[in-house]
């Protein structure tokens, strides 16, 4: 599995209650894969520390790691929930040679399905998923199933009340529930044997 | 007989009184002359207002994802520009309200200019896999000129950022069906991103955002079809 920790190093990304998203994601990105060791999966991150990382780096990184899957964090203030997409790249069959700015094309519909074993584990854990598909220039240069999850406060309450603890993104318990609900995820995809 | 000195002051009050009468005339003149110069330039006509039309805008919603489809009634300029300009205002206006469902500040004046140019080849261009193709008779490019300030203060995130990239196409492809494709510059520069995410440096294909026919009122290029 390949965890993208989005942003980093002088890409703050944006502002989350005054905190930088380039810390939530690194921070989610630690504690998933954590989860994901702990199941005997091996886990490629893109970053393990406040580093800057260029998109491309990150594709390459993906790329050579061959991977069954691939998640790019990010995080937002904006909506609720987890927000899925998917490179809007039309399907193509796999070639022997790739465009680099169009890699994910071949893999678009494995895209798609990762996709759905998300969506069902984050529904199961109890949170509100939006699906969507756009230009993704690190995604699309990807060789492998690639989702990006951004995970937003876990409802309207949650965002505005403004207080830790329930269900905003500084909070423990729902930071912890999201990363199980990936690591349920990514773990059904690899049981299912999907590549 | 009158004394020398008395008929020179009576000389020198009469000379002073022909002068502030010729003075006080030449003032009276020249008031008149304003007066009839700020008549002249007052309007004799009431200023033409154009007539309230129908308008489409694809709102977004934050809460579900989606992009609503709004019918406005508004004045608007014969000039497609600034018809395009006009309209993307409003949308912008409704997401600088305080009770938006998409809150983005700004406002209208966050839209600098609009320009419209022929597409130069719609087919080639980075299209999704979703969204139909119009083929309309003559496809027109708008290039949509941001200010930095809308930028700067846009909030930052995957979604928030293409729920207003999609509103923007899709509510011009709405109103000026000629435009097919979209482009976006920031304070007449390219950028890489609208906040962090959504890339700006593509070309935009406006149907992205249009609903499919018998499709519920939200954005189609949103929705995930699963194979």
């Amino acid at each position: 599995m390949v965890l993208d920790a989005a942003h980093g190093g002088d890409d703050f990304g944006g502002r989350l209650n005054g905190e930088a998203e380039k810390n939530f994601t690194l921070a989610l990105s630690v504690r998933l894969r954590s989860l994901l060791a702990a199941r005997g999966m091996q886990v490629v991150t893109t970053r393990e520390s406040d580093t800057t990382i260029d998109l491309n780096r990150r594709a390459e990184l993906a790329n050579h790691a061959n991977a069954q899957a691939c998640l790019s964090l990010h995080a937002t203030e904006s909506g609720f929930g987890a927000h899925l997409f998917v490179s809007s790249l039309a399907p193509a069959q796999p070639a022997r040679f790739a465009a680099w700015k169009t890699a994910q094309a071949a893999w678009v519909t494995r895209s798609l399905a990762l996709a759905g074993t998300l969506n069902s584990a984050l529904l199961h854990a109890g949170m509100t998923v939006s699906l969507a598909r756009t230009a993704l220039p690190a995604v699309d240069s990807m060789t492998c199933p690639a989702v990006v999850v951004e995970i937003a406060p876990e409802s309207a309450q949650a965002r505005d009340s403004g207080q830790q603890n329930q269900g905003t993104l500084d909070d423990p318990g729902y930071q912890a529930r999201v990363a199980e609900a990936l690591a349920a995820a990514l773990l059904e995809w690899r049981t299912e044997g999907r590549p | 007989m009158i004394p020398r000195y008395h008929a020179i002051l009576f000389i020198v009050l009469l000379v002073a009184s022909v002068v502030m009468g010729v003075a006080l005339w030449q003032l009276r003149e020249r008031a008149h002359q304003r007066l009839l110069s700020s008549q002249d330039s007052a309007p004799t006509q009431a200023p033409e207002v154009a007539q309230p039309e129908q308008t489409t805008l694809l709102v977004a919603n934050d809460a579900d994802s989606s992009l609503l489809t709004q019918v406005q009634s508004l004045p608007l300029p014969q000039d497609p520009g600034a018809r395009a300009r006009a309209v993307l205002g409003k949308l912008l206006d409704l997401y600088a309200a305080a009770d938006a469902a998409h809150p983005v500040p700004g406002g209208a004046s966050s839209i600098a200019q609009v320009f419209l140019m022929p597409a130069q080849n719609p087919e080639s261009s980075s299209a999704p896999a979703t969204g139909r193709q119009a083929k309309p008779s003559s496809p027109e490019l708008a290039v949509v000129n941001l200010t930095g300030s809308f930028v700067a203060t846009h909030p930052s995130g995957l979604e928030t950022e293409n729920l207003t990239v999609l509103s923007i196409c899709g509510t011009l492809h709405a109103n000026l069906p000629r435009v097919t494709q979209v482009r976006f510059l920031v304070d007449g520069q390219p950028r890489s991103t609208l906040a962090g995410h959504a890339d700006l440096t593509r070309t935009y294909l406006a149907t992205d955002a249009v609903p499919s026919e018998g499709a519920q009122p939200s954005s189609a290029a949103l929705r995930v079809q699963f194979h």
